[in-house]
């Protein structure tokens, strides 16, 4: 009889078991699309977070340089005294990027050695900066070398003619690459006089981002390797350790038309190109332009054992607050960063729809919910009123409270039930159209290079320029459904009937049979 | 008195009602004696206490005061899990708005009687299918309340009364709600069913028609009864 009644007082009264249904899959539906346009921020912010840490990387460790002082490279060119004309020089720099601290490798096997730590990796990024050219060479007698402090701004080439004076080139790169071009020539003035009224001067600068990384096996599962794919020639292998073999991006390769096979001068060594790589994503570069084995970036750039970022995957994703705390005690200069960390600098129409999403969404699903909740008890109450004869009658041929209580949460939670059906149809159908519009969000991390500034000036530029380096990815959002949501829905859901059911059913279990015959009388 | 089987024995039974501070004595002292097997009327004014004593005799309400005894069981120490119990066995309800569940068919609301007595599927379904032959309804078994006129409906409540065989009925209005013809056929129905099926027809009505044809006449007014001749 339970189900036959259930039935029957389900279908009979079906714009009330629909409307209640319905009042639920609504709720049910927002919930589940919010939830997936969480997710969806997620895994785009993720794919932010990869495309500029890696992948799987759980927590990642660079240093500031506290103790740079600033001021500028210098370099000096050995002139010819009393002479006529220009002469040639080429310098050429690998530093580390001004402002980034080092890490040595002690350190690194600390972090190796941290409960809960997976796997480390790490990388030494180096600036690279060439200087090429020709200079006057100058009339006084006395003679003198030309100085000069080179603000670092990308690739320029400069010609320097009279004594215009040269601003400091710096470019805020709004594109999906760090590091820098090979920019045209510019400049004029050639033969129109130098510093001293002779020859003209051309200066061809030229900066690239260079990685040493390690080359052992399984050293691209994490960090920036991660996200690279090699498109023609191979990866660093183990055997290329203390080798001058580069892997270059392709946009960086096809820029300065360097192919495989191609020689590639980096700090006065000529490495060999054998591997083009791109990045994963179609929507940025790799994070570096050149990478060269660990070991010979050490070498080169005079930082033996030390290391500029280190990266670390967790054993398993609920170590890694703990973890966090474990490798900050090591080094309390070092700034250890978890992916939530970096999430939250993430910036752009990411982040707004981020916290459109997990603000509003999240309250507005709650308030709809609630409301929803709010709709089925009130109408399963209103239901056990309108029926007050009706059970009643069933107490007064003897039937048990127990019994029409367990009827009226039965009807609720197979109304609740259907409503969760619907609010699921509804929450992929409502994921779907957010999938549909595929709405495109940018974010952004904001990484302050901070170049300390040149008291002696460059070329007329002001001291202390600081370049900012913002690197954009454009991501789609791609809301999902996971098992959990849809298991959280339908939870919702019984919660919902439930809560209704047993409002309705105290109300019913209090019915009197005597006076529910008297009040309808 | 003493060699007669009682159905019901009600001595001192008082039913005091509390409303907006003020008392009103719906019975007051009442006490009554029905034999096993009669045909009860009970009339009485609008007021006068009618509804409230057949909740008594039906066991769906405790009186303030006295003791009411049916069948030879004193009901005052019973809880109301018992009193349900009791019902379910003993007591058959007719109302006069009939009180069919509006969404189950004519068979289903007379299996509802059955469904506290623990009847498996089948055996209720053959029941409740003897009781609405009986009614002359076993034709009109699967429809719905509202697809059966004034009578149809009440001869079902009759089939749910007595479906499960009980020794009392109790019938509020029967009729209340009938045109003239149909409320005979109604009555003469619930003769039969006294003649034939030997139960105690107790029946609360307005109708003078209705309440000549009962054995024995109870007049109740300000909650006192009396008996009338």
């Amino acid at each position: 009889m339970f189900l036959t009644y259930l039935r029957r007082e389900l279908t009979r009264r079906s714009k009330q078991t629909l409307f209640i249904a319905f009042g639920l899959a609504v709720a049910i539906g927002l919930v589940m699309v919010v939830n997936g346009a969480a997710g969806g921020i997620k895994t785009a912010q993720d794919k932010v977070l990869s495309n500029l840490y890696g992948i799987g990387t759980d927590v990642s460790i660079t240093k500031t340089d506290t103790s740079f002082s600033g001021g500028p490279h210098q370099f000096d060119v050995g002139g010819k005294t009393g002479g006529t004309g220009t002469q040639a020089f080429s310098r050429s720099f690998l530093t580390v990027q001004p402002g980034t601290g080092t890490l040595t490798s002690a350190y690194v096997q600390k972090v190796s050695a941290v409960a809960g730590v997976s796997q480390v990796v790490s990388t030494l990024k180096l600036d690279s900066l060439n200087f090429s050219g020709q200079l006057p060479t100058f009339n006084q007698s006395t003679g003198s070398s030309t100085t000069g402090s080179t603000p670092i701004g990308g690739s320029t080439s400069l010609n320097q003619g009279g004594q215009q004076a040269q601003g400091t080139q710096s470019r805020t790169q709004q594109g999906t690459e760090t590091g820098s071009q090979p920019a045209p020539t510019f400049g004029g003035g050639q033969g129109r006089g130098g510093f001293d009224g002779n020859g003209g001067s051309r200066f061809n600068i030229n900066r690239m981002t260079v990685e040493g990384i390690s080359t052992a096996a399984g050293a691209n599962k994490i960090g920036p390797l991660s996200t690279v794919v090699v498109t023609s020639g191979r990866a660093l292998k183990p055997a290329d350790a203390g080798s001058d073999v580069a892997v270059l991006d392709s946009t960086y390769a096809s820029g300065a038309a360097l192919k495989l096979g191609s020689t590639l001068t980096i700090s006065a060594t000529k490495f060999t190109v054998v591997g083009i790589a791109k990045s994963t994503s179609t929507a940025a570069t790799t994070s570096s332009n050149a990478y060269i084995p660990l070991d010979v970036a050490q070498t080169l750039s005079g930082k033996t054992g030390a290391v500029t970022n280190v990266y670390v995957s967790a054993k398993s994703a609920d170590v890694i607050p703990s973890l966090k705390t474990a490798i900050k005690k090591l080094d309390s200069v070092a700034t250890v960063n978890t992916s939530s960390d970096l999430a939250s600098t993430v910036t752009g129409s990411l982040s707004t729809a981020s916290s459109v999403v997990n603000n509003v969404g999240t309250w507005l699903s709650m308030a709809v919910l609630a409301g929803a909740f709010l709709i089925a008890i009130l109408f399963t109450m209103s239901g056990v009123t309108r029926r007050t004869r009706e059970f009643g009658t069933l107490k007064a041929l003897g039937w048990k409270s127990s019994r029409v209580v367990r009827q009226v949460i039965g009807e609720s939670l197979v109304t609740s039930i259907l409503g969760g059906i619907f609010g699921i149809v509804l929450g992929y159908g409502g994921i779907a159209l957010v999938n549909a519009l595929s709405p495109s969000l940018s974010g952004s991390l904001q990484a302050a290079t901070g170049f300390g500034g040149g008291d002696r000036g460059g070329f007329g530029g002001p001291p202390g320029i600081r370049q900012t380096t913002a690197s954009v990815v454009n991501v789609a959002l791609n809301a999902s459904v996971s098992p959990n949501i849809l298991v959280l829905a339908f939870a919702f859901a019984l919660l919902g009937g439930l809560l209704a059911g047993v409002f309705g059913g105290f109300r019913a279990a209090k019915l009197s049979p005597a006076q529910a015959l008297r009040s309808v009388a | 008195m003493s060699d007669i089987k009682l159905a019901y024995q009600l001595v001192g039974v008082s039913k005091v009602f509390h409303q907006k501070k003020k008392e009103i004595k719906a019975l007051d002292l009442v006490n009554v004696e029905i034999a096993a097997n009669d045909f009860v009327s009970i009339q009485g004014p609008t007021g006068g206490g009618k509804s409230t004593l057949l909740q008594m005799l039906g066991l769906l309400d405790n009186p303030t005061n006295g003791a009411i005894e049916l069948d030879g069981e004193f009901l005052n120490e019973l809880s109301e899990a018992q009193l349900g119990e009791l019902r379910a066995k003993k007591i058959g309800f007719v109302f006069q708005n009939y009180n069919l569940i509006p969404t189950l068919s004519a068979i289903e609301n007379v299996e509802t009687a059955l469904v506290p007595l623990g009847i498996d599927k089948q055996e209720r379904h053959d029941l409740a299918l003897k009781a609405l032959e009986k009614v002359s309804l076993a034709d009109r078994a699967n429809h719905l309340p509202s697809e059966l006129s004034g009578g149809q409906q009440q001869r079902v409540a009759i089939a749910r009364a007595l479906v499960k065989s009980p020794k009392i009925i109790l019938a509020d209005e029967p009729t209340g709600n009938l045109d003239e013809s149909t409320r005979d056929e109604i009555v003469s129905v619930l003769e039969k069913l006294w003649k034939e099926e030997g139960i105690t027809l107790i029946v609360v009505t307005h109708d003078s028609a209705v309440a000549k044809r009962a054995k024995k006449h109870l007049y109740i007014k300000d909650g006192q009864v009396s008996l009338k001749a």
